[in-house]
């Protein structure tokens, strides 16, 4: 089973512009234009190219990405046991959470993976036990004690 | 609380970047426009946003299942909390480990405390770099678990700053 039920064809364009705009994108008056000229492509191809790849849903966002702690906020992953037969109940009531960043399912008995994020840290648990009281189950709270590594980088 | 000033307008900046880089010939202008600003004000506070490492890093973030890399899975595994630290450094040095944690364990369901991501085109291809690990870090008695995952249903960068509808704070 796939984690997404489409697959979406890159051609040598789309893997040149993945594999090299996951880094520092430049901060400038033109910041596509400078990008389009280090890719060696047109300023215009590139726009319409990251527009297509944001629209096709080949990238979940394209921007800043923010560090939950240095900007005072919460964030853990959490899991729970969900029933096979709960699933879907479940996955829409915790999903219906603003705070809750994404939601996997997993093969384990704990089978229910989410991200949550907050404004402050104390609302992390608030939260947590609002999906407790939401859905009957337990939530762990699994929240990272030391991190080793941070890069999302895949070559495509 | 209230916000005035540089705060105010950090926020409202980080309300309008949290929902992505606009895709035009000029992003950071068309935000000044918006925040009623000047361009290079918007270009100076991301400079400092970086500098300070509350924007962690700039561009794209690629939703695996869709190019390719359909077997992403959760590695877990119970290491003695003396040596965690050391076995977590050397699995974030792997090229296929995305992300590396130490997390709590939860007694008794969950005995793990150290979580890497592991993405490959197939599950073959991630079993692979799994036992890749296991082998070089000598992990061959450790317990551990793989977690693929069958569905993603929601995959958002979260929303910080204030919204640009000017409603709270997300």
């Amino acid at each position: 089973m796939r984690p997404d039920s489409t697959s979406f064809e890159l051609d040598d364009i789309d893997r040149r512009i993945i594999n090299n705009m996951q880094g520092d994108f430049p901060v400038s008056d033109t910041p596509y234009a400078e990008m389009a000229q280090a890719l060696d492509l047109s300023e215009d191809l590139l726009l319409a190219r990251v527009q297509h790849l944001v629209q096709a849903g080949a990238l979940s966002r394209f921007g800043p990405i923010f560090n939950a702690e240095k900007m005072g906020g919460g964030l853990t992953l959490a899991a729970m046991e969900v029933p096979e037969d709960e699933f879907d109940r479940v996955a829409e009531i915790v999903n219906s959470y603003r705070e809750v960043a994404h939601n996997y399912k997993r093969e384990n008995r704990l089978n229910m993976w989410f991200v949550v994020a907050t404004e402050s840290p104390e609302e992390i648990d608030r939260v947590l036990s609002a999906i407790e009281s939401a859905t009957d189950l337990r939530v762990y709270n699994l929240p990272k004690k030391q991190e080793f590594f941070l890069g999302l980088k895949i070559t495509v | 609380m209230e916000l005035a000033g540089d705060d105010l307008f950090r926020m409202r900046l980080i309300g309008w970047l949290s929902r992505g880089l606009p895709v035009s010939a000029t992003p950071y202008e068309d935000i000044a426009r918006n925040l009623g600003c000047n361009e290079v004000d918007v270009l100076n506070a991301i400079q400092e946003l970086r500098e300070q490492n509350i924007i962690k890093r700039d561009g794209i973030i690629v939703r695996h299942g869709k190019v390719g890399y359909h077997a992403n899975a959760m590695c877990v595994w119970d290491i003695p909390d003396a040596s965690v630290a050391d076995i977590g450094r050397k699995m974030a040095a792997f090229e296929f480990v995305t992300l590396c944690y130490r997390r709590p364990r939860k007694l008794p369901k969950w005995p793990y405390n150290l979580f890497c991501m592991v993405h490959g085109k197939s599950r073959d291809k991630t079993l692979g770099f799994v036992e890749e690990l296991v082998q070089a870090l000598e992990l061959e008695d450790t317990p551990r678990d793989i977690l693929f995952s069958t569905r993603g249903f929601k995959q958002l960068g979260a929303n910080y700053g204030i919204s640009p509808t000017g409603t709270g704070v997300a």
